[in-house]
């Protein structure tokens, strides 16, 4: 019966995990709601900029070609992935999720003939797919979102991939991050931003905004001139969605983290109920036994 | 006096202002050019510098922006900025700084640092201009 003991000691110490589980559902739940209103601070300037884009898009549509961010190269032979994770651990299946969808397009990608090329945004990712794809891997940015995602984090990561682009060592670019729905639901979402997909120009038209500035859309004047300015929207767009990806996904992970830590809450809560139980019916039946032998002891005198 | 017209100015982690005003002067990459109420639509890049905000015949705020892009339609001017602070928050000795850090990183830079360089030297040459007019 020495088991008494062992099981004090083990319910002590699943009572202090329960401690620290649930204090990381706070800083989790008080993270979250900071990264979900930086998400949606972020979505005035996005949502201009790509009123901004499609109106320049309707009147250039004839002048296509004139940016590589654009049209792209003609050619889509070497893919760059960007993948989106966090850089600790302990949020549910946050990551395995992105790095399962990575390794899936990686492999589709490379069964095809294709080059890839990985650009690792947060250490967990990088840690999951190293073995498999450690010679894909060209950069590992970690410690993003530390204190809040900044625009000068996602604005180096962008120029990053302009850079690598500019210089032809990429045809497509392809963002994989989790998209956030709610505190317990987020979805990977796979998103290409070179060549930028055209959907923007039809999405932004079917905006709330959009009917009163229908008529004047086409008579805009540029200054200096649209190409020009075009040259310095796409880059710019660029940086916003890696700024959008980079907050949707620190959001999600606070949100994953948070459930995660919800259920371990839970799970340890019943396992300290099934241990006391265990507990208490061992000491009861300790008890039994030490009585039956007094009793028995006594009879025999 | 006339219509006014509203003036919103976004960075990428907030919107900064969203008032109305009478007139807007904005620092385009092809020169300064104000907006009032009414103005034909435009759309343009911005350099480094100071944005002016009168109302009755005043400049009521100024806001420095490093870049970015104006538009100006159906009553409204939008200007979507990396940066943008007030000029009054503008240190001359920070912005004097910069511009020599940014002057040193121009003298040591490389070919492709090059262009980045120089750029930064625009941005902190407007800001301590930014910083030496504010007076007057």
């Amino acid at each position: 019966m020495a088991n008494l003991k062992e099981l004090k000691t083990r319910i002590s110490s699943v009572k202090s995990t329960q401690k620290i589980t649930s204090a990381m559902k706070m800083v989790a739940a008080s993270r979250l709601k900071r990264a979900q209103e930086a998400a949606e601070a972020a979505r005035p300037y996005a949502e201009r900029m790509e009123r901004m884009i499609s109106s320049i898009l309707e009147n250039t549509a004839a002048t296509e070609g004139g940016s590589k961010l654009l049209a792209g190269t003609g050619a889509e032979d070497t893919h760059l992935i960007v993948v989106v994770t966090s850089d600790r651990g302990l949020c549910g299946g946050f990551n395995s999720s992105i790095s399962r969808e990575a390794r899936n397009r990686i492999r589709d990608l490379q069964v095809a003939g294709k080059n890839v090329k990985l650009l690792c945004v947060g250490r967990k990712g990088r840690d999951q797919l190293k073995s498999e794809f450690n010679d894909n891997i060209l950069e590992t940015y970690e410690g993003i979102g530390r204190s809040g995602v900044t625009f000068d984090e996602a604005d180096e990561v962008a120029n990053q991939i302009i850079g690598m682009f500019d210089s032809g060592e990429f045809d497509v670019c392809t963002l994989v991050y989790n998209k956030f729905v709610s505190a317990i639901t987020q979805v990977v979402t796979p998103q290409q931003i070179i060549p930028v997909e055209i959907n923007v120009a039809k999405e932004t038209t079917k905006g709330d905004e959009a009917p009163a500035s229908e008529g004047p859309i086409a008579t805009y004047e540029y200054e200096p001139s649209e190409q020009e300015i075009l040259s310095e929207l796409l880059p710019e767009n660029l940086k916003i969605q890696v700024f959008r990806a980079l907050l949707e996904s620190s959001a999600s992970e606070h949100g994953a983290r948070m459930s995660a830590m919800d259920n371990a809450t839970r799970n340890a809560g019943d396992m300290i109920d099934g241990l006391t139980q265990t507990f208490n019916r061992t000491r009861q039946a300790k008890i039994t036994s030490e009585l039956i032998e007094i009793i028995s002891g006594a009879e025999a005198l | 006096m006339a219509d006014k017209l509203i003036f919103e100015l976004v960075s990428p982690s907030a919107l900064l202002a969203s008032e109305e005003v009478d007139m807007v002067v904005v620092p385009g990459a092809d020169g300064d050019f104000g907006v009032l109420a009414g103005h034909a639509p435009v759309l343009s890049n911005l350099r480094a510098g100071v944005v002016d905000i009168h109302n009755d015949g005043q400049v009521t705020k100024s806001l420095f922006v490093e870049g970015g892009f104006a538009e100006a339609a159906d009553g409204r001017c939008t200007l979507l900025a990396t940066k943008a602070q007030d000029v009054a928050d503008i240190s001359a000795d920070d912005a004097s700084a910069r511009l020599t850090t940014a002057q040193e990183a121009g003298a040591a830079a490389d070919e492709n640092g090059k262009a980045a360089a120089a750029q930064e030297v625009t941005v902190a040459e407007a800001m301590v201009f930014a910083a030496s007019n504010r007076a007057a």
